[in-house]
């Protein structure tokens, strides 16, 4: 295996004229080291004028992307939620992670939803998970893997939920990356980051566009404010 | 339920049953990111997910170009991709993979392997070819290609079709297999226009017609009658007479039925459908007319 990477690196090098130009070759690696350890940004769009604008811009694009999303207060999450299973005529239970922030949600003791531990084995028509951040460039979710909230949920349920702090709510992907890497440190990540924008969807039938096409039907967006 | 909507339904019910059987997911890389050993995948659909979740060992298998530095070089390109496939700002799922699920992950596959595919790319650096590794495979030079909106896609023959194809094919089978792609090309130049990498994908074609020539690799009678069209093209009086001749003589060869099932020396065109013969007179006699009436 070795081998064969030494034969294509090999190459690579000849191609580029680098063949044993050793001293042009050390400045080349240290171009690379300094990129990876700076992560210089490229051309990132001009950000919306403040948080609020930002958090505005998140939901429109969301929205735009086919997602359905509101704003409520951590103290009405449990509501929103059950009224989101209710309008859609579904059973009020869900599958859900060990997110901390899940566990304290406030839900009712009469009628709240039932809720399910663990990760989803494709019989729940409902999943609830908590995102890592929002990019309000393209109202894009992200999520990331670990115990707190299974990959799976994010996708096998018809109908996905997703709450997310406004407070986590950047504008690019760059400060969801930068924000990223304070949290699990420079080159590590979690198995799967998920930036999920809008609903499954498949125009690869006589070019009409279907929402869930291997993914879930509806996602519902709650942006949860203080 | 419409049609479109009923067929979706059943695929996905059929094809979960298959995810969520499957040992193996194979999933390809839209990036592979250096910084943090990622591979990168992007659909609308989802199936790449349940590719990569669902199975007990993810299998990524992808060129080596694919791999940027940095997760911001990633999404500098991401910007790029979805606008420049579908017209979306951003596709639907942008999955990050790394390693294999971790000790306290509830799901996920237990063995993660990336396999670096060469094929021909190391070859292609430095040589006239080497823009075409920029290429982000978003589509968007086949939206716009004349031909490719004519032919369609499986008349390219190969994976790649459209412009991109008719530049990379060649460099992957060998151009005495794939010389015709480049060839079938009206340089009209809008492939070029909208590629997000900047891909100067005519010059690249016209690169192959090249070397093609050199390796003499057009078919002699494909050479001979060329050569014979730039002999009356050089005298243009003679090529108008020609042109005179041949439509007209066809036009009454055809008979009222004005289109031929079969016609000496184009077999390979009315093997599959009717040639039609040629209407009202040449292009220059109609010319001469439309400029006589409007003065």
């Amino acid at each position: 295996m070795t081998g064969a990477r030494d034969l294509i690196l090999g190459r690579v090098r000849e191609s580029l004229g680098r063949a044993g130009a050793t001293g042009e070759d050390a400045a080349r690696r240290e171009r690379v080291a300094t990129r990876l350890r700076e992560h210089p940004k490229g051309v990132v769009p001009e950000p919306a004028d403040g948080k609020d604008a930002v958090i505005g811009q998140f939901m429109a694009k969301a929205q735009a992307a086919g997602a359905t999303v509101e704003k409520v207060k951590r103290d009405d999450i449990a509501r929103a939620v059950s009224a989101f299973l209710r309008s859609h005529n579904l059973p009020q239970q869900l599958r859900m992670g060990a997110d901390r922030r899940l566990k304290r949600i406030a839900w009712q003791t009469r009628g709240a939803p039932e809720r399910r531990a663990g990760p989803s084995d494709g019989n729940d028509l409902a999943g609830l998970s908590y995102a890592f951040a929002g990019a309000g460039e393209t109202g894009t979710l992200v999520l990331f893997s670990g115990a707190d909230n299974p990959t799976t949920v994010n996708f096998l349920p018809e109908n996905h939920i997703v709450l997310v702090d406004a407070k986590d709510i950047a504008f690019d992907y760059e400060t969801v990356w930068s924000k990223l890497r304070r949290k699990t440190g420079a080159g590590t990540m979690p198995r799967t980051v998920n930036l999920i924008t809008g609903p499954s969807r498949s125009a690869d039938i006589e070019q009409t566009l279907i929402m869930g096409a291997h993914g879930p039907v509806r996602l519902h967006v709650i942006v949860v404010t203080n | 339920m419409k049609e479109p909507e009923s067929l979706l339904r059943e695929a996905r019910g059929i094809l979960r049953e298959k995810f969520l059987a499957a040992d193996v997911g194979i999933t390809g890389a839209n990036f592979l990111v250096a910084e943090t050993g990622t591979s990168v995948i992007v659909t609308n659909e989802g199936n790449g997910d349940l590719t990569q979740t669902l199975p007990k060992v993810h299998i990524v298998l992808a060129s080596i170009e694919k791999i940027v530095p940095t997760l911001e070089d990633m999404s500098q390109i991401l910007r790029l991709l979805a606008r420049s496939a579908t017209g979306q700002e951003m596709s639907v799922y942008t999955t990050l993979s790394t390693g294999p699920r971790r000790k306290s992950d509830p799901d996920g596959p237990e063995q993660y392997h990336v396999i670096l595919l060469d094929n021909g790319r190391s070859t292609m650096l430095g040589t006239e070819f080497q823009d075409m590794l920029r290429c982000i495979r978003c589509g968007a030079c086949m939206n716009h290609c004349p031909v490719y909106q004519a032919v369609g896609g499986h008349a390219y023959g190969w994976v790649y079709p459209g412009p991109m194809g008719a530049v990379l094919t060649p460099t992957l089978i060998g151009v005495d297999k794939a010389g015709h792609l480049p060839n079938a090309s009206t340089f009209c130049g809008r492939c070029e226009a909208v590629c997000p990498m900047h891909i100067p994908l005519p010059k690249m074609m016209r690169h192959w017609r090249e070397r093609e020539f050199e390796r003499h690799l057009a078919p002699s009678e494909y050479t001979s009658n060329l050569k014979l069209w730039a002999w009356f093209a050089k005298r243009p009086p003679m090529y108008r007479f020609a042109a005179r001749l041949a439509a007209t003589s066809l036009r009454l060869l055809a008979r009222r039925r004005g289109r031929f099932s079969t016609l000496p020396m184009a077999g390979a065109w009315t093997k599959d459908r009717d040639l039609p013969a040629p209407q009202g007179g040449t292009f220059i006699s109609q010319w001469k007319r439309q400029r006589g009436s409007r003065r």
